[in-house]
């Protein structure tokens, strides 16, 4: 041994410790945890970005989700728990190219050592953002989400226009909804690619003919959810004209409800899906049925109240009526004929019993200035009994003629003797 | 005023919009006997017609489908049961 003696202590004594810690017997728990608390300690790994291909997905109803990055030649498993699951815009998809940022650790378990998600952004995401803010201030520049231009939905759409992919699940939603909701319309479906390169023009052209040819009340502009990209051919300006240019009024419903696309600021009316879009352009048949019903009562009621009027009225009336009537004013005037009468007889026995008076007064008088009175004086009337002429003088009379002298109590006969 | 149309010839909306002018017009109650028996009646008849159209509706789905000469024509919509 050719090593100093202290030297080879000390290797013994290094060789020695090594082997107790790491050529010893270790159970799992002690090896993963071990392993767990190596990777911890790398401040590197506490905090960093993978990017790579989304694969082997699964979303449990646990709310938490699972699923590796990879690139050709490795993979990663990733885990997400449910409060960060819940602030993801959308969820990924198998496939798809994302960058998660997280913590890497271990799943003692399992010994899994795995990266433990906090956040997922898509591949592009920070372009296609950028490109849609730039489109975005340049339409509104340009006027085109203007509040004032927005126009009010038909109250009662016939005809509803839905320009969507004829096989989606948008399309199918709206059907369920209008059939439940609304089923006096008529949907007419103007079908358009949504997704892809030539969704753009597709919408642009569905519009139009829709527009042209389907005469609807109101459009439903409508596509499920996707990511950004998909959802990208409503972000475009050719699209947010066409929904500008559009003669009937559009509501879009496009995407889940946290997508706010550029179509949607240039409709007349937005709404988070499909589903929505449907119900915003309709009344609804279970509150037309209880207006009708309302409606009904209120039809009754007010018919009972008009009537119950009418019939007072009536009543009224026919009083008024029986104080101006014929009959009431006979009555009346063979009253006032009754009065009347027993005023004229009233008047008439006043009148005899003044005359009855006067007559008397005229009698009296007579009395003092009559003949009888005379005659009770001792005067006498003397009359030719020929002719009955009084005689007033000598000369009425010849020797012989017959005379009758009248004195207060009688007459008597008496002849002329001669002068 | 002209002859207003028979019931069963109207849209469920003019119906219906008919028919709360007229619950109004019978509630202000300025009519004569005679008339405000007609709008009664007839507001019966329109309440009915709508209720009936209501249960009786069934959404009807057609489409647009481009021909040769880049005109569309319009056709019922099938759509596959799920």
């Amino acid at each position: 041994m050719t090593l100093p003696a202290a030297e080879g202590i000390l290797r013994a004594v290094s060789v020695l410790s090594l082997f107790g810690l790491q050529s010893g017997v270790w159970s799992p728990s002690q090896l993963n945890r071990h392993v767990r608390q190596v990777i911890e300690s790398d401040y590197r790994l506490g905090d960093l970005w993978l990017a790579g291909e989304v694969a082997n997905l699964s979303h449990p109803a646990s709310g938490h989700l699972y699923f590796s990055v990879r690139d050709p030649e490795a993979a990663v498993r990733c885990v997400m728990w449910r409060p960060d699951v819940g602030r993801l815009a959308r969820l990924p998809r198998d496939g798809e190219a994302v960058e998660a940022h997280g913590h890497l650790s271990v799943y003692e378990a399992g010994g899994q050592y795995q990266l433990y998600a906090d956040q997922i952004r898509y591949a592009g995401e920070g372009d296609l953002y950028q490109e849609y803010l730039r489109l975005k201030g340049a339409l509104e520049a340009d006027g085109l989400f203007d509040p004032v231009r927005k126009r009010a939905l038909p109250k009662w759409p016939r005809r509803i226009g839905v320009v969507s992919s004829p096989t989606g699940a948008a399309l199918r939603d709206v059907v369920n909804v209008l059939g439940r909701r609304y089923p006096l319309a008529e949907l007419i479906l103007s079908p358009a690619q949504v997704q892809g390169e030539a969704a753009p023009a597709a919408i642009v052209e569905a519009l139009r003919a829709i527009n042209q040819y389907g005469r609807p009340d109101v459009i439903l502009l409508v596509r499920g959810g996707g990511s950004m990209e998909d959802l990208w051919a409503f972000n475009t300006e050719a699209v947010v004209r066409a929904v500008v240019a559009s003669a009937a009024p559009v509501v879009t419903g496009i995407g889940h409800e946290t997508d706010v696309n550029l179509a949607d600021f240039a409709a007349d009316r937005q709404a988070p899906t499909p589903s929505a879009a449907a119900e915003v352009a309709t009344p609804e048949r279970a509150d037309l049925a209880g207006e009708l019903i309302q409606s009904r009562q209120r039809l009754a009621r007010a018919w009972m109240q008009r009537r119950a009027t009418l019939l007072s009225e009536v009543a009224e009336q026919r009083a008024a009526l029986e104080l101006v009537s014929p009959q009431a004013r006979i009555a009346n005037a063979r009253q006032r004929s009754d009065e009347l009468a027993r005023r004229v007889v009233a008047a008439i026995h006043h009148g005899l019993a003044l005359r009855q008076a006067a007559l008397r007064g005229v009698i009296q008088t007579l009395g003092a200035v009559g003949p009888e009175t005379v005659l009770a004086r001792g005067y006498a009337v003397v009359r030719r009994l020929a002719d009955g002429e009084v005689v007033r003088s000598i000369g009425q009379l010849t020797a012989g003629d017959s005379l009758g002298v009248r004195v207060s109590d009688g007459s008597f006969g008496a002849r002329v003797e001669g002068n | 005023m002209p002859k207003p149309k028979h019931v069963d010839q109207l849209r469920f909306e003019e119906a219906f919009e008919q028919l709360a002018t007229l619950v109004a017009q019978l509630e202000s109650g300025e009519q004569p006997l005679e008339e405000s028996l007609a709008l009664f009646e007839r507001g019966q008849a329109l309440a009915a017609h709508c209720s009936r159209l209501l249960e009786q509706a069934e959404l009807k789905l057609r489409q647009l489908v481009p021909d040769e000469s880049g005109d569309y024509a319009e056709s019922d919509l099938e759509l596959e049961a799920d």
